[in-house]
């Protein structure tokens, strides 16, 4: 019994709280990359670098209030800078919208255009973090660092495992809960919300009842640096920040809108856990869990590890395969193919 | 008009690189002279995929990686004792694992779609992944544990070099082929994003294969198909015609190696430019513009739109990599850690767009003058923040970081480049011939 719940307490400290938490930043990703796709109708590959950006003026900030020696307490103090990482985003991503891509919006450009804008963007964007920030790790996270250590679980139980969760990881969970519902309140509930989601079904009909369509776009580009920052903050408050490990977010990012179905939010959210999941639960090595659950001395050999965890990209790019190839709108259905 | 336009363009970069000759130095720009042969030849490739038929692909980095592994596969010597521990163990787990994906294909295929044929698949597919692991994992153990501070992976063929670059064109062509027929059909932006990740995981695969390219341990010291230098230092021939051009040896050896490379690559470019040029000129290549131009008419007309872009595609991608073998081989080793996305796929695509997609001439242009500026803009970055900070004192901090930040400067210049020329001169440098 005590090693059935050592086994269950070794999963939850490294398999299903982690991915809980990963799974979390990845939906905050994936929702900015459906909702410009649902209403700009391309695929912005400027979104991880979107969120690096966002990600360095949090930290500048945090900086800047930790040399004032303004804190949370317990909590990590990028969440006072977060709205000041927001808003210069929101600057960015409107003033980048106003001098590229309306441009190719008057002209009914094809979408292949709006993608090659945003490399163009991602360039920009690459070049002013690594200019100001450096391309190395920078960890920014102070406060509090357990919500509950394994050490005092231990004690208490006197079991072998204790479940531990980190403050970025409760932290994580919450934000997103809460941004989620203050998302799809939004989507659902106000007017613009409704405009948007109109817009996004049909631009036609859309214009033709009135609906103003920059206020749609420039509303989608609000929400997606509200997104991408508050996902990037979570995740370098998580991991760690480094400029490239944003970028190469762009793939798992992408996988879960499109496991999703792309341009619907709900299923992004879907798609950043199924991604999260599959990546840990494959990459993870369960030596020591098998080790609890089979008798004394059957202890496996290896580390029972399904895939190296160099390859947890390969772990998206199969499941993107997979869907593309049996369902290519995605497991809810999301925009025509 | 055009053919005096291609020659004002040219004319001006040969003089640039004889200027970097005369004032930097000679070695210096014939380096440069040799990476813009092998990025036209990329943007050559690009410029078949995006100019001829409109596909987005952004793996570019990942079919020049392959290219890359061809060269260490084909040319580097075997590695005595590997083969017998573990290279039959090695290839017989790819074996196995390609015939299990057959085997849940067919099963796919031929059987009615229900429970049971996903449980069949499913069962093969973990039946095939644990064999596979049985036989592989042993054997590329075995491999990495032989010498592994001076070989530790199989080697090679021991072929001269160039043969790997056909080899590695094929290699990317595969690849390709997967990729279009998963991705070709759908959405545009799919192909995008499925290139994107192939080309991660080919670099993570080379990263972490030790048995096959020694990972981040890199190949180094690769055969070559021009002489050594401290070979023609003391060869009678070579120390004549230096004497009698009235250089010394010893440094002239450098530069006449380069300009061997330089032969090589430049008959490949005119070899790819010759077929790509008459491709385009073809039935084939106007049947690619109508599809490229009107999708809906071209499949009116008959045309298999799908089949004609996997086609395309892999074309592409072979040029792609050839010339990835070939850097690899002018460089002489291959590191993993070095195929960074930026500067494999994305300045690529500069070359194209800047050059002018669809015109196989503005892709060569824009692969010379786009490198050119790449490797200038460097010593230009530094000296603009010497001169930017030239004001504040030796040791201030902002002073330092910015110095040591203009190297970053580049990629926001190639992406303010790439917008700049997207909204004003979407045709590029050399337009395409309508």
């Amino acid at each position: 019994m005590e090693d059935l719940l050592n086994a269950f307490f070794l999963m939850s400290n490294f398999v299903f709280v982690p991915a809980i938490a990963y799974g979390s930043q990845l939906a905050l990703g994936a929702v900015g990359v459906t909702l410009v796709y649902g209403i700009l109708r391309f695929s912005n590959f400027a979104h991880g670098d979107t969120m690096a950006f966002g990600t360095m003026f949090v930290i500048l900030f945090t900086w800047l209030f930790q040399s004032y020696g303004i804190n949370l307490g317990p909590l990590p103090t990028a969440l006072l800078a977060l709205p000041f990482g927001i808003i210069i985003t929101i600057v960015f991503l409107l003033g980048s919208d106003k001098l590229v891509y309306k441009f190719y919006r008057a002209k009914k450009a094809v979408p292949v255009t709006y993608l090659i804008a945003s490399v163009g963007i991602m360039f920009v964007l690459n070049g002013i973090v690594r200019f100001i920030i450096g391309p190395n790790d920078q960890r920014f996270a102070d406060g509090e660092r357990f919500i509950i250590k394994a050490k005092t679980m231990k004690q208490f139980l006197g079991t072998a495992e204790g479940v531990s969760i980190k403050v970025s990881q409760g932290l994580t969970v919450v934000t997103a809960i809460i941004v989620v519902m203050v998302l799809f309140w939004f989507l659902n509930k106000t007017r613009t919300g409704k405009s948007m989601r109109a817009f996004s079904d049909n631009e036609d009909l859309a214009l033709l009842s009135g609906i103003n369509p920059d206020k749609v776009v420039a509303v989608t580009w609000i929400l997606v640096a509200i997104l991408a920052t508050i996902a990037g903050t979570l995740y370098g408050l998580d991991k760690s920040f480094k400029p490239f490990t944003y970028f190469m977010l762009l793939l798992p990012i992408f996988a879960s809108a499109i496991v999703g179905g792309l341009g619907n939010p709900l299923g992004a959210i879907a798609g950043g856990f199924v991604i999260a999941f599959s990546e840990i639960m494959i990459t993870y090595p369960y030596k020591k869990f098998v080790a609890y659950i089979v008798p004394g001395d059957w202890k496996p050999e290896g580390l029972v590890q399904l895939l190296a965890t160099d390859y947890k990209f390969a772990v998206s790019f199969i499941i993107l395969v997979l869907v593309l190839l049996f369902r290519p709108t995605g497991i809810f259905a999301g925009k025509s193919v | 008009m055009l053919l005096n336009r291609n020659f004002i363009y040219f004319t001006i970069m040969a003089l640039l690189l004889i200027g970097v000759g005369q004032f930097q130095s000679w070695n210096v720009s014939l380096s440069i002279l040799n990476l813009c042969l092998i990025s036209a030849i990329m943007a050559l490739g690009v410029n078949i995929q995006w100019g001829y038929a409109g596909l987005f692909n952004v793996g570019i980095m990942g079919f020049a990686a392959l290219g890359g592994l061809a060269a260490v596969l084909v040319a580097m010597p075997p590695v005595e004792g590997a083969w017998a521990t573990g290279g039959w163990g090695a290839i017989g787990g790819l074996i196995l694992a390609v015939i299990s994906i057959s085997l849940a294909v067919i099963t796919y295929k031929r059987m009615k779609a229900g429970r049971y044929r996903t449980i069949s698949i499913i069962t093969i597919c973990i039946i095939g992944f644990f064999v596979t692991r049985m036989v592989f994992g042993p054997a590329t153990q075995a491999i990495e544990a032989i010498n592994p501070a001076k070989s530790g992976y199989l080697g090679g063929l021991g072929l001269p070099i160039v043969v790997s670059w056909p080899v590695g064109g094929l290699f990317a062509g595969i690849a390709a082929w997967v990729i279009g027929k998963i991705t070709l059909g759908l959405r545009s932006d799919y192909l995008a994003i499925a290139t994107l990740g192939i080309s991660e995981i080919i670099i993570a695969v080379l990263k972490h294969e030790d048995w096959m390219t020694r990972g981040v341990k890199n190949v180094i010291g690769m055969p070559r198909p021009v002489p050594y230098e401290v070979n023609l230092q003391t060869t009678e021939w070579f120390i004549n015609l230096s004497n009698s051009l009235g250089a010394e040896p010893i440094g002239f050896s450098s530069i006449f190696v380069k300009i061997c490379y330089a032969s090589l690559f430049m008959l490949m470019l005119l070899i790819v430019l010759w077929l790509s040029e008459t491709a385009l000129k073809s039935p084939w290549g106007r049947m690619m513009r109508a599809i490229r131009d009107n999708e809906v008419s071209a499949n009116a007309m008959g045309k298999n739109v799908t089949k004609r872009h996997l086609q395309v595609f892999v074309l592409g991608s072979v040029v792609v990599g050839l010339a990835g073998a070939m850097l690899t081989t002018l460089d002489g080793q291959l590191t993993p850690t070095s195929y960074q996305p930026l500067r494999f796929t994305f300045l690529i695509w500069i070359m194209v767009i800047v050059g002018g997609s669809g015109n196989n001439w503005g892709a060569i242009l824009g692969g010379f003058v786009i490198w050119f500026f790449w490797i200038e803009a460097e010593p230009l970055g530094i000296l603009l923040m010497n001169v930017i900070t030239s004001g504040m004192s030796e040791d201030s901090g902002l002073r330092l970081h910015l110095i040591n930040s203009a190297a970053h400067m580049r990629l926001m210049t190639m992406g303010l480049i790439l917008l700049l020329v997207l909204r004003f001169s979407p045709k590029g440098l050399l337009p395409e011939k309508s």
